[in-house]
């Protein structure tokens, strides 16, 4: 939409940005905020929002303003006039209409362009990550490099990126707002023959970083707990990740995490989970390959330390309610509890930490 | 002036001549009806603030564990179902029904015993819906109560089934309403009230009216569905099934979107009353202001997906929407400027009513231009689902809807007691109540736009929002002690306030006229009227009052309508049982009910 505008308008977008700046300069601190996007997707709609801040923000402090006039100027006094039985003015009636229909008119023009701009149909060379949206965790699938990982949606800046968003239960919102706006994640109909319920986000992310995001759309009970972040990298990190990905490292022999590594493979936890190039093939449950790798447990839950892991595996309903997983003694999502003793518990924290790319 | 105190000498009995529980329970008055509303809605209005102040103790503070996600869940539902179906309409209702048929010189409403159905079948269903916190399961899907997380497989136990039951009578509750205020406008007015002669509130009444009929059925069909999808096994919502869980997007919203301006037009007609009462001048712009109203109601009907902006529909109906949403600022605006015009060159008097009439203008403003935020749909991408429309819609519905309200009921509590409301009182009630307000919902646009989503029991330390929200939560602890104020002025005044006439406010419209409180039969002589002020044109020449009428018909009290009030809670009630035949026994009440109303001798 800019690159369209001319050149010597553009000195406007500093006075559109303005209020917008006077919040960043504040919003140092918050790692969820929708003013610092990094993307052309969250820059268009930054655009759009401050446009629309400036055409309205004036008609509210007007009301305001003459609010506090009227209210100061034609307070009753003793002794005052007896007010003028005014029942109307045509006139100025059909200003305060005219005026603000002109404004909408003014907001609702590049409302509409960038409706258009920001759903168009994502370039070929976009790289494709499926969305799925899980009570109460997010699943991104990479079925260009055959990789699928969980919460934490590894991209590479610079490219487009074609997010293809679903869920396999209720209807979640994938929102991680400083790569911008929202968008529902919608139960696909299981049936043959129907027009499935994908929605679609594209964008290009322009620098590296971590962003932070969580569901946005209420989907029951630990809805404040299904997070994630995103993981932006360079193009050749980006590439080395899936590597990676797709062949993680196995632990040295004879330490604990080789260990963990058998009563991992031993475990009902591989009816759930998927760890690259071992025998665990489960689909259910968050795809743990580089585990290690990741900043927190149980899509945000806790920070990924060795102690919050095994308190995780012990006990995940009574780190985040409802948790679909089963305890070490306490059953869950409809699954026995494990049986795993705390010498197992330990050896298994210490072979996931130890999936990692070691950088 | 003259006439009204020679009527005021016709009077020999109040409608509070008849007492006992037994005469409230079986009355047909509009009046009585209209106190019960209110004070129904009032106490919902404690119960709905005791569950706001649950949910901000709950977010003063980071990670807090005051009470868990489940507890949480439930009383942010229900908070918002309360406010919405159990507070902001019935009190809306209550003035409906205690000041319309004066506003226009009737004695009653067209279908009196309707009416007393329509209460009981509200009362009735508010309680059935709390009575599941009895059972610790109270509602939690949100007020919206989005598919499937609704639907069977989601959502087992009884905590759904209450709310679409409960939302189910309450819906019959409003289209009764609706139908029985249509006919009264049409066809009781008092000779002269023409259309366009009748009070603002009254015209905002069949505004509202209309939309409650048309709207209603809408959430009915939705709920419907969904009963058949969580009993009968149906999968009308459920995608494994073929169903398709937008569709209850769809018609929630249909509904949705025409049910804020039912709940924000009858406050529109309140403040349109207050403001000129106490500016001693009329309203500015009469006709617009109709008819912006009614246009508001026309093209209400067709921008609820501007709700569902997040939910891909696609560019077309996004821009649709968007642009539609945009139009309906426009007469929105209009009404807010007028209300300024009504002000300008006026003699402001700042009673409690006005200052919170004019506490509407300065934060329903606000909450408009939020709205026009929302309208621009790519930006609303960043907004929906978060504070700042938590922010946006308690500014519309909080500082519209209820701060309206108040202004209505200080400007009529005088009418309906005779006695005033302790504006020493009120003036705390409103300033703690207004700051208290704004500070509870201002930080939230900046909560929202900081990346907190709604509905979240807890949010973490990292997102930096502990202090906004600390802000937040002292904003509702200061409203909660505005309306402890509210309280103890509504029941000290209603025995000690100050005695007053028939006209405290020196108002220009009907139900000035006559006593306060009203006799039964409101009017001794049907007034005739010729002009949109009555009251105040009337000051020059007086006409002799005609002779009070020898006899005046009113309604005997009635119990059926009590009796088929509870045969519907027992058929939705019933449905709890799973059982497909047990509704049938409210079924057969219901009928029995009918039939002795309808050969009920006397109406």
């Amino acid at each position: 939409m800019s690159a369209r505008k001319p050149e010597k308008l553009r000195f406007l977008r500093v006075f559109r940005a303005a209020p917008l700046a006077a919040l960043i300069a504040c919003s140092g601190e918050y790692p969820q905020t929708t003013f610092r996007t990094v993307t052309d997707f969250g820059q268009s709609l930054n655009d759009l929002f401050g446009r629309v801040f400036w055409w309205t923000i004036p008609i509210l402090v007007l009301v305001e303003v003459v609010l506090l006039f009227v209210v100061i100027r034609y307070r009753r006094r003793p002794g005052g006039p007896t007010p003028k039985p005014v029942h109307g003015h045509t006139g100025l009636e059909m200003l305060w209409t005219l005026i603000p229909a002109l404004i909408v008119v003014a907001i609702a023009v590049p409302t509409v362009q960038t409706i258009f701009a920001t759903q168009r149909r994502a370039p070929d060379e976009a790289l494709m990550v499926e969305v799925v949206g899980h009570q109460w965790w997010w699943e991104f699938r990479y079925p260009e490099q055959g990789v699928v990982t969980a919460s934490e949606l590894h991209l590479p800046a610079g490219r487009p990126v074609h997010l293809q968003l679903r869920s396999v239960d209720v209807i979640h919102s994938f929102w991680i707002p400083r790569l911008g706006g929202k968008r529902d994640t919608n139960p696909r109909p299981a049936r043959e023959g129907q027009r499935p319920k994908l929605n679609h986000l594209t964008f290009t992310v322009s620098q590296p970083g971590s962003y932070l995001g969580q569901c946005a759309e209420f989907c029951g009970l630990s809805h404040a707990i299904m997070r994630m972040r995103a993981v932006v990298h360079t193009p050749e990190q980006f590439e080395a990740w899936a590597q990676r990905m797709q062949a993680p490292p196995a632990p040295p022999a004879g330490t604990l995490a080789e260990r963990g590594r058998e009563v991992f493979l031993r475990s009902p936890c591989i009816a759930c989970h998927t760890v690259e190039g071992t025998t665990a093939r489960g689909v259910i449950g968050p795809n743990l390959t580089l585990l290690g790798d990741r900043a927190t447990v149980g899509a945000g839950a806790l920070a990924n330390t060795p102690e919050n892991l095994a308190r995780w595996i012990r006990d995940p309903g009574g780190v985040k309610p409802g948790a679909m997983m089963p305890g070490t003694r306490a059953p869950g999502g409809g699954l026995p509890p494990t049986g795993l003793n705390d010498a197992d518990v330990e050896a298994v924290v210490a072979y996931l930490l130890s999936l990692r790319s070691g950088e | 002036m003259a006439i009204t105190k020679a009527r005021a000498a016709t009077v020999t009995a109040g409608p509070h001549a008849r007492g006992g529980i037994w005469s409230w329970i079986t009355t047909v008055d509009h009046k009585r009806i209209g106190i019960l509303y209110g004070t129904s809605a009032l106490v919902f209005f404690l119960v709905g603030g005791l569950e706001a102040l649950l949910i901000r103790a709950q977010l003063a503070r980071p990670e807090n564990g005051f009470v868990g996600p489940e507890t949480y869940n439930q009383l942010f539902t229900m908070h918002g179902t309360t406010m919405v179906f159990l507070v902001a309409m019935p009190a809306a209702v209550a003035f409906f029904n205690y000041i319309v048929p004066l506003q226009i010189g009737a004695r009653d409403v067209a279908f009196p015993r309707l009416n007393a159905l329509s209460y009981w079948v509200f009362l009735f269903g508010g309680l059935f819906m709390n009575s599941s916190f009895l059972l610790g399961q109270a509602p939690n899907g949100g007020w919206t109560g989005y598919v499937p997380l609704t639907g069977p497989r989601f959502a087992p136990g009884l905590h759904i089934d209450f709310w679409v039951l409960g939302l189910s009578m309450l819906g019959i509750s409003s289209i009764l309403g609706g139908v029985n205020f249509i006919t009264t406008i049409i066809n009781l007015r008092a000779p002269g009230m023409r259309l366009m002669r009748m009070p603002l509130f009254t015209w905002m009444t069949l505004v509202t009216s209309f939309l409650l009929v048309t709207a209603m059925p809408v959430i009915a069909v939705a709920l419907i569905l969904l009963i058949f999808d969580r009993f009968f096994g149906t999968s009308f919502y459920a995608p494994a099934g073929g169903g398709d869980p937008v569709l209850w997007q769809h018609l929630f919203w249909m509904f949705g979107h025409p049910e804020v301006y039912i709940l924000i037009l009858p406050a529109f007609g309140m403040v349109s009353e207050v403001i000129p009462t106490f500016s001693r001048k009329p309203l500015f712009g009469y006709a617009i202001m109709v008819y912006s109203g009614i246009l508001i109601g026309f093209i209400g009907w067709g921008v609820w997906s501007h709700h569902m902006f997040a939910t891909g529909l696609g560019p077309i109906a996004d821009a649709f929407f968007a642009i539609a949403t945009m139009i309906i600022a426009i007469p929105t605006g209009v009404k807010i400027f007028n209300w300024l015009a009504t002000m300008w060159g006026g003699s402001l008097r700042f009673s409690t009513a006005m200052l919170f009439a004019i506490g509407v203008i300065a934060s329903f403003t606000i909450g408009g231009i939020s709205g026009i935020m929302h309208s621009a749909a790519p930006a609303d991408l960043q907004q929906h689902d978060t504070y700042f429309v938590v922010a946006h819609f308690h500014y519309t519905i909080f500082g519209g809807t209820i701060l309206g309200t108040f202004a209505g009921i200080y400007y009529w509590f005088p009418k309906m007691t005779g006695r005033l409301l302790d504006e020493r009182l009120g003036k705390w009630h409103f300033w703690l109540m207004f700051l208290g307000f704004h500070l509870t919902f201002f930080p939230m646009h900046w909560i929202g736009l900081l990346g907190m989503p709604r509905r979240i029991f807890t949010y973490y330390d990292e997102l930096g929002l502990g202090s906004l929200n600390l802000l937040a939560t002292i904003g509702a602890f200061t409203q909660g002690v505005a309306v402890v104020l509210f309280l103890w002025n509504l029941l000290r005044s209603r025995r000690h306030g100050v005695v007053v006439g028939p006209n405290p406010w020196n108002a220009a419209t009907l139900e000035w006229s006559i006593p306060s409180p009203p006799p039964e039969y409101n009017f001794a002589v049907i007034p005739e009227v010729h002009s949109r002020e009555p009251l105040w044109e009337r000051r020059e020449a007086t006409p002799a009052p005609p002779a009070p009428e020898p006899a005046i018909h009113l309604p005997p009290p009635s119990h059926w309508p009590i009796v088929v009030a509870f045969g519907v809670l027992l058929t939705f009630g019933l449905f709890l049982a799973n059982v497909w035949w047990v509704p049938l026994g409210g079924v057969a009440l219901v009928a029995f009910g009918v039939m002795n109303w309808a050969f009920e001798p006397g109406h």
